[in-house]
């Protein structure tokens, strides 16, 4: 132990050179872009830099416009900043000029976090079907839980006596959603971490997509609520002054629900995102402060930047156990017999 | 803001891929591995159900069975008690019938006996006749020769004979 951290000093000393002569270069770095720029959403997905060459995948753009209609053109179009009539905004999103206007198309593009999230469905289909392939192929009867199954199944029984323990006898009805929304989230959030193509894509991060998924448990909870449950918001057994405050209270309490969800996950996952990168950002602010602070903020960065890490895969469980078990208990509340 | 505002697009596109997720893992995935799972469980309970029946069953039947034995041995020794007393019986009785037939036998052969002594001395007593005729017979021819004996001798004889005829009739 001693060893390694011996070596990974030196191995900073040795960068100090370097570094003083890229200092000047790096005082003018915008960190803010750099983060942002990570967590947000973009047209292409940046890979890496090899010297002044850009590495990046490029992905299609989908536009509907009022005006011209469809269009669907490769991002790599989009390079000197305008494509046509298509400009991008100061937000970097693309609009169209029509009269020298900017108009905000109908945006559908596949953008970064649109092909992340297909890359992480296709994963969770494959893995998701071989295993119920499996069952179907095996007695469990006869055999215990071989190859995929025996990865995914406890995982999957994790889920499935969540609802049951949270929700009323009719809990399998229920399951299938809860489960899909917890590997959902979960495979997100470490795909998230991993910092390389095709991982590193803030999908779980990105309200839209929290958003969604807490709409679905909104709407899963409100369709499938019994009388009771409306019972209880709209004709509570209270008080009679308290009649007329009660169903105001209970419909905001049911809409801040998916709110709070939405909020929960967004927030947690992208304040980690920001927390990593901003560790790893330090490396270069600190580059222009000469080698001694350089060197050991360097490796006070590389071991948070660790920390920081190892705390977000603890994080992306407990974020898609939270979503689950709130999801489970919501679903479970508008369950009540009576 | 802009991180706070939900892109349209993205908001499309997880809808629509989300959903589709939702729907075809919902159809042929998870219910199918958690009935699976499920079924796999309830059989897991019902062994282990049905061993405590069986060991409870067991123990029953170890003390079924002890009793059995235990009876078995009663039986055993009754059956040996019987035999022994049955033997006895018979032996005394064998002996008893032993002994009547000893004794018939016995009985027989005194009668053979004495039968075979009484012929036995019908015999004798013939041989001796004949014996006594031939002696007397001799010493009737002695005593005729001599001259002076014989008329007394004969009145003796015919005397004796008349004796013996006056017996008879």
């Amino acid at each position: 132990m001693k060893k390694l951290l011996l070596l990974i000093i030196l191995s900073l000393v040795g960068l100090f050179p370097a570094a003083a002569s890229s200092g000047a270069a790096g005082e003018d770095l915008d960190i803010s872009g750099v983060i942002f720029g990570h967590i947000g959403d973009s047209y292409e997905w940046h890979i890496t830099d090899i010297g002044e060459r850009s590495i990046a995948v490029h992905l299609p753009v989908i536009l509907y416009s009022r005006t011209s209609g469809w269009h669907v053109f490769s991002s790599k179009k989009m390079e000197e900043g305008r494509y046509g009539d298509f400009v991008f905004n100061e937000k970097g999103k693309i609009v169209e000029l029509v009269g020298g206007e900017p108009v905000r198309p109908f945006d559908i593009s596949i953008t970064k976090n649109v092909l992340s999230l297909m890359f992480s469905c296709v994963l969770l289909l494959v893995i998701f079907l071989l295993t119920a392939r499996w069952y179907r192929k095996h007695d469990t009867l006869e055999e215990p839980p071989g190859g995929i199954a025996s990865l995914t199944e406890p995982l999957i029984m994790m889920v499935h006596n969540i609802a049951r323990e949270n929700i009323g006898e009719d809990y399998r009805r229920f399951s299938p959603y809860l489960c899909t929304a917890f590997f959902f989230i979960l495979f997100n959030n470490f795909l998230g971490i991993i910092p390389f193509f095709p991982g590193g894509a803030n999908l779980t991060g990105n309200i839209a997509v929290t958003l969604v998924l807490a709409l679905f448990t909104f709407f899963t909870v409100n369709i499938f609520g019994t009388k009771h449950y409306y019972k209880e918001i709209f004709a509570p057994e209270v008080p009679g002054f308290l009649k007329p405050i009660m169903p105001v209270i209970e419909v905001f309490s049911a809409l801040m629900k998916p709110v709070s969800l939405t909020i929960r996950l967004f927030a947690n996952m992208m304040a980690g995102h920001i927390m990593i990168l901003s560790m790893v950002c330090v490396i270069f602010v600190v580059a222009a402060m000469g080698p001694v602070i350089f060197g050991s903020m360097t490796l006070v960065s590389l071991l948070l930047g660790l920390f920081l890490d190892i705390l977000e895969c603890l994080v992306a469980f407990i974020q898609a156990y939270v979503f689950t078990i709130l999801s489970a208990v919501y679903i479970g509340l508008a369950r009540v017999k009576e | 803001m802009d991180l706070i505002t939900p892109d349209s697009g993205l908001l499309f596109w997880m809808v629509v891929i989300f959903g589709l997720l939702f729907f075809i893992l919902a159809k042929f995935g998870f219910p199918i591995i958690t009935k699976a799972v499920e079924k796999r469980d309830e059989a897991i309970a019902k062994s282990l159900r049905d061993a405590r029946e069986v060991e409870v069953k067991m123990s029953e039947m170890v003390k079924e069975h002890e009793r059995m034995i235990e009876e078995t041995r009663k039986e055993q020794a009754l059956i040996m008690k019987e035999a022994t007393e049955a033997r006895t019986t018979m032996i005394s009785k064998a002996k008893e019938e032993a002994r009547e037939e000893a004794d018939k036998i016995l009985s027989e052969a005194r009668e053979r006996i004495a039968e075979e002594k009484e012929s036995a001395m019908r015999d004798i007593r013939r041989e001796v006749a004949l014996l006594s005729v031939s002696v007397a017979e001799k010493i009737l021819r002695k005593e005729l020769s001599d001259e002076e004996g014989e008329s007394a001798f004969l009145s003796k004889m015919v005397d004796e004979a008349m004796k013996i005829d006056n017996n008879i009739s």
